[in-house]
């Protein structure tokens, strides 16, 4: 959890993902789109990989990844960005973390 | 064949008593037992099965008809009831149709069974046989009207009378006539058992045809089923709980769309009633939030056919033809579906074209990164499944690289529910913004155009489908 939440206040967009995952795929694909440029951290590319995984699950993420963090807070999975993104609020977040400009 | 209404049904009891002379109210059959240690003899269906109209019991012969006997109303009418005829009829519904000729005035003897010895006669005739009855009651009920005469016929209508406070029809002695008739009515009562024999031969063979050719039917049905099941769309019979809830899931879902659609054609037409008759904004905020509620359904019951067939969503085999034209991810693209309704909701504030148009760009992209997830899914899978065989390790490399390969196809695989599932979420939350951008009003608005243009395109494919073709 510790090492969760460290990565995730080191940028404004933290994606936990794993290399395999081609929902994760389509997220970061999505943060792109809107101009934001997040920093990835595939799972079963780290070491630690399983006990953030946990640490995801703990966090109430299902499936666990993607696990998307906005300015170090935990926003949630694939679901829950879609839904913030068609009501706008996604985008709203990342300017007021200043993941993006506009 | 015809059924003759029974003049003597429960309701028609006293009616049709008043309209027969000389005839009594029919007489429940718990009173005919005979108290004096008749014999009571059942007639045999086969004789009833040309029963025709030579019933002619003597007033002297009692009946005790059991079950339902059929009678004839139409015979009644015409007075030549009364006659020689013991007719109960049950307590309740019985329908009872048949005709009483005196017998002394017919060619054909009477096909009862007389037992001479007892005082009473008592035929019962099980129900089975009312059709007959009346066919053949009807076939010969004209001639005989001719037939009977007056003097015997007050003369049985008194002695029916006579019988009438007992309520059983019993009579005291077996007449001359029927001794006399015996012979006769014996051969007659023969020929007509053959013929009821016969027709009861025909019968069971025309019956036993049609079993044949059900069961044709039915192995045809179950070798189509078998064919079906092979291509894919799983129909599982089995009690299996976990296989028959995929099993079931294209088809069950196909059910409840089915139902879905009706209930939201229903929920529609209550929205435009409301829309063209300026109901309150009030009303309509009740019916739209309805409608929006019943999206919500369809989602739902997608989801769950998502975990049961994912295939059958993503095949879009459940929409018609042209719906499918345009399937994107197992459903509709909300980014299409805005743009035509935004030259239908004007006129919009200024605040609304911009959330209006910010919701279109919003579903755009997301719209474009599950397909291109699914892009990415399908390129993982196709490497998968593509990675080549010819190892140089043993044949047991193989099998393991093999089922290594299976295994982890299988795993991709599972990811296309997680898509479909999420393209759904896209579709209704972009219903639900839409929802909160318009007013009321506008709102109700826009769903009628939903489901129209959705409409529209069913009725298309049904053109389509009719089309005819060189």
């Amino acid at each position: 959890m510790d090492r969760v939440r460290e990565l995730a206040s080191k940028k404004a967009a933290v994606i936990f993902t794993k290399s395999s995952c081609c929902m994760c795929y389509s997220i970061k694909t999505l943060f792109y789109e809107l101009g934001a440029s997040p920093a990835i951290h595939e799972l079963d590319k780290d070491s630690y990989g399983r006990e953030m995984e946990r640490a995801l699950r703990v966090l109430g993420c299902d499936p666990s990844v993607p696990a998307v963090f906005i300015g170090g807070r935990f926003v949630g999975s694939s679901k829950d960005v879609i839904s913030l993104h068609v009501d706008g609020s996604l985008k709203q977040m990342l300017i007021d973390a200043k993941a993006i400009w506009f | 064949m015809e059924r003759r209404t029974s003049v003597y049904g429960a309701k028609d009891e006293n009616k049709a008593a008043n309209g027969i002379p000389g005839f009594d109210p029919p007489l429940p059959i718990t009173n005919i037992l005979c108290s004096k240690g008749t014999t009571i003899h059942p007639f045999p269906a086969s004789d009833l099965d040309t029963f025709d109209q030579s019933v002619g019991l003597c007033l002297e012969d009692a009946v005790n008809l059991s079950a339902n006997i059929a009678f004839d109303s139409a015979n009644v009418s015409r007075q030549e009831v009364p006659s020689d005829r013991n007719l109960i009829s049950n307590s309740d519904k019985t329908q009872i149709s048949f005709n009483i000729y005196p017998s002394t005035d017919q060619a054909q003897s009477p096909r009862l069974q007389l037992e001479n010895s007892q005082q009473t006669n008592l035929v019962s005739i099980p129900s089975g046989t009312t059709e007959n009855w009346g066919e053949s009651n009807m076939a010969d009920s004209s001639p005989k009207t001719d037939i009977s005469t007056d003097a015997d016929t007050d003369e049985r209508s008194q002695r029916f009378d006579r019988g009438k406070s007992s309520a059983l029809v019993a009579v005291s002695d077996s007449s001359d006539r029927s001794k006399g008739n015996l012979d006769q009515k014996t051969l007659r009562r023969l020929a007509q058992n053959r013929e009821a024999a016969r027709k009861s031969r025909l019968r069971k063979k025309a019956y036993v045809q049609q079993l044949e050719s059900s069961r044709l039917k039915l192995t045809q049905l179950e070798q189509e089923l078998q064919r079906a099941r092979q291509q894919g769309i799983f129909i599982s019979s089995s009690g299996d709980p976990s296989h028959s809830m995929s099993g079931n899931g294209a088809m069950a879902f196909d059910v409840e769309y089915a139902r879905w659609l009706e209930e939201q054609n229903r929920k529609i037409n209550e929205l435009r009633t409301a829309v063209n008759s300026h109901a309150s904004d009030a009303e309509l905020r009740i019916i739209v939030d309805g409608v929006m509620a019943h999206y919500d359904e369809i989602f739902r019951l997608k989801s769950n056919a998502s975990k049961a067939d994912v295939f059958h969503l993503l095949s879009g085999m459940w929409k018609t033809p042209a719906e499918r034209c345009f399937l994107w991810l197992g459903g509709f693209r909300s980014s299409e579906l805005l743009k035509l309704l935004v030259s239908q909701l004007e006129p919009l504030t200024e605040q609304q074209l911009v959330g209006i148009g910010n919701l279109q760009q919003s579903s755009q992209q997301a719209e474009d990164a599950l397909s291109q997830g699914m892009e990415a899914l399908q390129q993982s899978l196709a490497e998968t499944l593509s990675t080549g065989s010819l190892g140089s390790s043993g044949s047991s490399g193989n099998v393991a690289n093999y089922m290594g390969q299976m295994a982890m196809a299988m795993g991709k695989l599972g990811t296309l529910e997680g898509f479909i599932r999420q393209a759904d979420n896209l579709r209704q939350q972009t219903l639900q913004q839409m929802h909160r951008i318009l007013t009321t009003r506008q709102s109700a608005r826009a769903l009628l155009a939903i489901h129209d243009y959705f409409s529209r395109l069913r009725a298309l494919s049904s053109l389509w489908l009719a089309r005819p073709r060189e």
